[in-house]
């Protein structure tokens, strides 16, 4: 019944989705859809350590929305509003939700910022938010610098159907992955230089994949340098609940509030834009609740009209409403977030280290660590990081992600998610990552056994690495990530 | 001065005034050269040129870099005038030239700044003003009643019972608690899930008529009409490609096909000789001048029911309508989101699903775009569809819906909600029935006023010919009569204009989201302002 196509017919777009479905990055994928890991009924499975998710507080949340039960518009107590939330469809957003998002952003931040609901703009969820922001301030061809490692979806959110185009700042463990002034300077010059007319900057803090935040002075040089060369400051800050442990962080909204309580009002705030979302903190990803936060009025403006193609259901806007304006709930959350994820952390990154795995040190937020298996290559290639990976997922069984998919510089290190699962289940890889070390330990330097598959030359100027496949319910693959057109 | 000298062959002014000025003179005569054509080009040229460039620079170098009052001066509403746009535009690329370092205005990217532009048309100026002082039967009745939204609250109580009847299953999906965290909480399909994709098409076949049915595996969900539509331009049309439109046609469109994607729409006119029925010849004609003019035509964009006339369109319309776009090797969509609202009794409406199924037609170039917000009453919920017998664009819609995804605990409810189906069967009559009663009502009302409305089947509106109102028959006298209405009647409609109506004086009334009650005192203002502009005020 569905007819093949005419290929006439189709827009660059819809003919240009790559065929990335073939890329071997969908091994991974492939693998865990096809043998999941369940406890009971599939305990050789593959088990998921490539998606992002929060997993560990629904318990806080469930016993809220039992308390709660006006907040959903599905009980008895809550029905009554039900026509008004039906009905609502105002690009604004209800007052309730654009308020509590705001305090409760407030309070991430340790409420020494506050934000105003009047900047606050909803999209679809927090691909829509970037993808939105992309569309606001930079034109096709124009471009936006990001730091590697990056989150891989950027190259689709950013790029896809904006046209826009992203200049990478190669960071590397010498120190951290942290971004240095000069390399940022230095970028900048090159894409000048040839010709590439900058629009902005997007930082993501705390880091996906490194886990890892900028210090205050960090922060501050590079709100400077963006401000003196009069382009955009983007700050991605959707993990910003997922602080564990020290150092505090520090959000561009301080470095804001600072520049204007000193009164030295150096900074021009028509240039930064704030990205914000509930899938991480708030674990949340189903409720495609995305976050644009702008102090320019026109983005504002600008924002809210593209909104009406990805709006927050009022009913979830009710919801979230009334849930982040408890404050008392807010706090309690906050806190058991942080806590969990510091426990979970310690226990994976101490059961790796226990068979010599490390991880970067200094990571103290995110839903993952960044792992480092670079003695486990045979060589310091991506070629051998694409073979080692192969092996962790067939032989392993765990579905991580390889850090070329990040556009990391460096082959061999590895993100691995561990707040989308249970105790047992994360015992379980640590058990299996045990034994692989093990068992290749006398294996390691010359070893040419890791390498199972035909040798694959890939390149990854293209291969884009598509992070948010389908979660363990759906069987069909989500599409891969689509080049974009230039 | 110079000119009167440039005319003599001898100039005898430059040499008593050399002798006379100063400094200034040094200046004056490589102009005074220039004009006499005596070499001093280069110097006469290139001397202010050069004094302005260096003047610019040094304006820029040593403005502030505090923010530029073009851009901070503006108030967040969107409906704030900011003259100051096109300014930014053009001296930004100055600032381009003179290279880093250089302190200009912040520049958006240029389709931004055009989509941050207030918009003026009477649409959106209309819904605003409703929204600052909106009527209210009790606390507010003085206030502006609104008639150029079209929403239906008709059968509210109907959905107000399921809800209270049915509240575990809703939120829980049936399965308990357990479900509704994960199912929440957890990624999901960004193309919706299955099981509502599943009781979405069944919703749509009973709402179409029986006699179509509809596969969940041809369909992509995403939040709202607004995104299903550019989700399927971006998938069928190329930058500065155009669609074919029959107008009038609802506002909206202008800014969910125009605003990101660029591709254009081209007016197709409908008269209303032919009760505003889209004519193939028109369409020709449309197509003709399109490629004439150099555009791309991609497909065409159909509404049907249509919006704001109301029209059904016929088996042999759209027998026509996919000849057409065989022949000329495009699409068509066709947007039947108020294809259960229905009120006509003598014409049956018929999807394109429909014909397709029953003929040989090539269905690849075949898309429908559905959705929750009119049929079923739950704009807030943000549910819309795009279905199509192509699967590459399937695919690709698919891959788009991920900007766009519907709420998970939305999916759910809707799930359990469409699932009942003795449910669903009783609303889409009573739906049915009340919005027929309501048309009734509000068109008599408007023909005892002598305005009569164009012959309508569907939809929550009509389409009111007030142009024996109007004092200038042009859309200047259109407006003004909506202006009347609005602050005088305090009345909001969509005047045709804002809809690209080719003849003045139409106006689009939704009347769905009134009670029955507040009818006469609608046709009460109305007829109040008909009567101001009979005599002649």
């Amino acid at each position: 019944m569905v007819f093949k196509l005419n290929n006439q017919l189709l827009s660059r777009m819809a003919i240009g989705d790559g065929h990335g479905e073939n890329s071997s990055y969908f091994d991974g994928w492939k693998a865990y859809d096809s043998d999941p890991y369940h406890h009971q009924n599939n305990p050789d499975g593959v088990i998921q350590m490539g998606l992002a998710e929060n997993q560990l507080c629904f318990d806080k949340v469930e016993e809220w929305l039992k308390k709660n039960p006006a907040a959903s518009i599905c009980t008895p107590e809550g029905v009554a509003g039900f026509k008004d939330v039906a009905i609502f469809q105002d690009y604004h957003g209800l007052p309730q939700f654009r308020n509590a998002v705001a305090k409760f952003m407030g309070k991430v931040r340790g409420d020494r910022v506050s934000f105003d609901p009047d900047r606050i703009v909803m999209a679809g969820g927090a691909t829509g938010a970037h993808e939105t922001v992309a569309f606001c301030l930079a034109d096709p061809g124009e471009a936006l610098l990001v730091p590697t490692p990056y989150y891989p979806g950027f190259d689709r959110d950013l790029r896809w159907r904006t046209g826009v185009q992203l200049v990478p700042i190669e960071c590397d463990s010498a120190n951290n992955f942290k971004l240095r002034m000069e390399d940022l300077e230095a970028a900048y010059e090159m894409a000048k230089l040839n010709n590439i007319r900058v629009k902005g900057l997007l930082l993501t803090n705390p880091s996906n994949p490194l886990g890892t935040i900028l210090d205050g002075d960090t922060l501050r040089n590079i709100a400077a340098f963006t401000n003196e060369n009069n382009i955009h400051l983007i700050c991605d800050e959707i993990y910003s609940a997922t602080v564990f442990g020290k150092p505090d962080y520090v959000s561009i909204a301080e470095i804001v509030d600072e520049d204007r309580k000193s009164g030295r009002n150096v900074l021009n705030l028509d240039l930064i834009h704030i990205v914000y979302s509930l899938s991480k903190d708030m674990g949340f990803p189903g409720l495609r609740v995305g976050i644009v936060y702008s102090y320019n009025d026109v983005v504002v403006s600008c924002a809210r009209k593209m909104s009406s193609f990805g709006l927050v259901s009022a009913q979830t806007q009710h919801m979230i409403g009334s849930m982040l304006s408890d404050a008392e709930f807010v706090e309690e959350f906050l806190g058991a977030n942080r806590a969990r994820l510091a426990e979970r952390h310690g226990a994976f990154t101490g059961g790796l280290g226990r068979v010599g795995i490390r991880c970067l040190r200094s990571s103290n937020a995110g839903l993952f660590v960044w792992m480092d298996l670079r003695r486990l290559l045979k060589e310091q290639s991506v070629e051998a990081e694409t073979a080692l990976w192969r092996v962790i997922i067939n032989e392993v069984k765990l579905n991580v992600s390889p850090g070329s998919s990040f556009h990391c510089s460096e082959p061999g290190w590895f993100r691995v998610c561990f707040a989308n699962m249970d105790d047992e289940t994360m015992e379980v890889a640590l058990g299996r990552i045990r034994a692989f070390v093990a068992k290749h330990k006398e294996a390691m330097k010359p070893a040419r056994k890791l390498c199972a598959q035909s040798s694959l030359k890939l390149s990854f100027s293209g291969r884009i690495y598509d992070e948010f496949i389908m979660s363990p319910r759906s069987p069909i693959p989500q599409s891969p990530l689509v080049r974009a057109r230039t | 001065m110079t000119e009167s000298a440039s005319s003599e062959p001898e100039p005898p002014s430059p040499k008593p005034r050399a002798a006379a000025a100063g400094n200034g003179m040094r200046l004056v005569v490589p102009l005074q050269g220039v004009v006499q054509g005596r070499g001093g080009l280069i110097l006469g040229s290139l001397i202010p040129c050069a004094l302005f460039y260096f003047f610019q620079l040094y304006l820029k170098r040593h403005r502030s870099p505090k923010r530029p009052p073009a851009s901070s001066s503006n108030p967040p509403s969107p409906s704030a005038s900011s003259p100051n746009h096109g300014d930014l535009a053009r001296t930004s690329s100055r600032s381009n030239l003179l290279g880093r370092g250089s302190i200009g205005p912040v520049q958006l990217s240029s389709r931004g700044m055009a989509i941050a532009k207030p918009n003026d048309s009477p649409y959106y100026v209309g819904l605003e003003k409703v929204a600052g002082d909106p009527f209210h039967r009790v606390d507010n009745p003085d206030g502006k009643i609104q008639l150029g939204f079209s929403e239906n609250t008709l059968c509210f109580d109907l959905i107000e019972r399921w809800m209270k009847e049915n509240l575990m299953d809703s939120l829980m999906g049936g399965d308990g608690a357990e479900l509704s965290i994960n199912g929440m909480a957890t990624y999901q399909p960004f193309d919706g899930l299955m099981e509502l994709k599943v009781a979405m098409a069944d919703f749509m076949s009973r709402v179409m008529g029986k006699g179509v049915s509809f596969d969940p595996s041809q369909m992509v969900l995403m939040a709202g009409a607004a995104p299903a539509i550019e989700i399927l331009t971006f998938c069928l049309a190329d930058l500065g490609n155009a669609f074919l439109i029959p107008t009038p046609y609802y506002p909206g469109f202008d800014r969910d096909i125009k605003f990101r994607t660029g591709v254009e729409l081209i007016p197709v006119h409908c008269r209303s000789a032919d009760n505003f029925m889209l004519t193939v010849t028109a369409l020709d004609q449309a197509y003709n001048q399109a490629r004439k003019r150099g555009l791309k035509v991609r497909g065409i964009l159909i509404s049907n029911p249509s919006n704001p006339v109301g029209n059904i369109l016929s088996r042999e319309t759209l027998y026509e309508l996919l000849d057409f776009a065989q022949e000329k090797n495009i699409h068509i969509i066709s947007d039947e989101i108020f294809a259960g609202s229905l009120y006509g009794t003598t014409k049956e409406f018929v999807s394109m699903a429909e014909i397709i199924e029953a003929e040989e037609f090539d269905k690849s170039r075949v898309h429908i775009i559905y959705g929750l917000s009119k049929d079923l009453s739950l704009p807030g919920f943000r549910v819309g569809v795009v279905y199509s017998y192509n699967e590459n664009i399937l695919a690709a819609a698919k891959r788009l819906a991920r900007f766009s995804s519907i709420s998970a605990p939305t999916q759910r409810l809707l799930i359990s909600m469409l699932s009942d189906t003795k449910f669903i069967e009783e609303y889409i009559e009573t739906n049915r029935r009340r919005i027929r009663r309501m048309y009734d009502l509000f068109v008599g009302g408007l023909d005892q006023l002598g305005i009569q409305c164009a012959k309508s089947s569907g939809g929550l509106y009509c389409w009111a010919n007030m142009s024996v109102l109007i004092a200038l028959y042009s859309e200047k006298g259109e407006l003004e009569l909506w202006d009347k209405l609005l602050n005088v009647g305090k009345v909001n409609v969509t005047p045709g204009s804002a809809c690209h109506c080719i003849e003045p004086g139409w106006f689009r009334c939704c009347f769905a989201a009134l009670a029955e009650e507040d009818v006469p005192l609608v046709m009460e203002r109305i007829g109040k302002v008909a009567e101001m502009c009979k005599s002649g005020q």
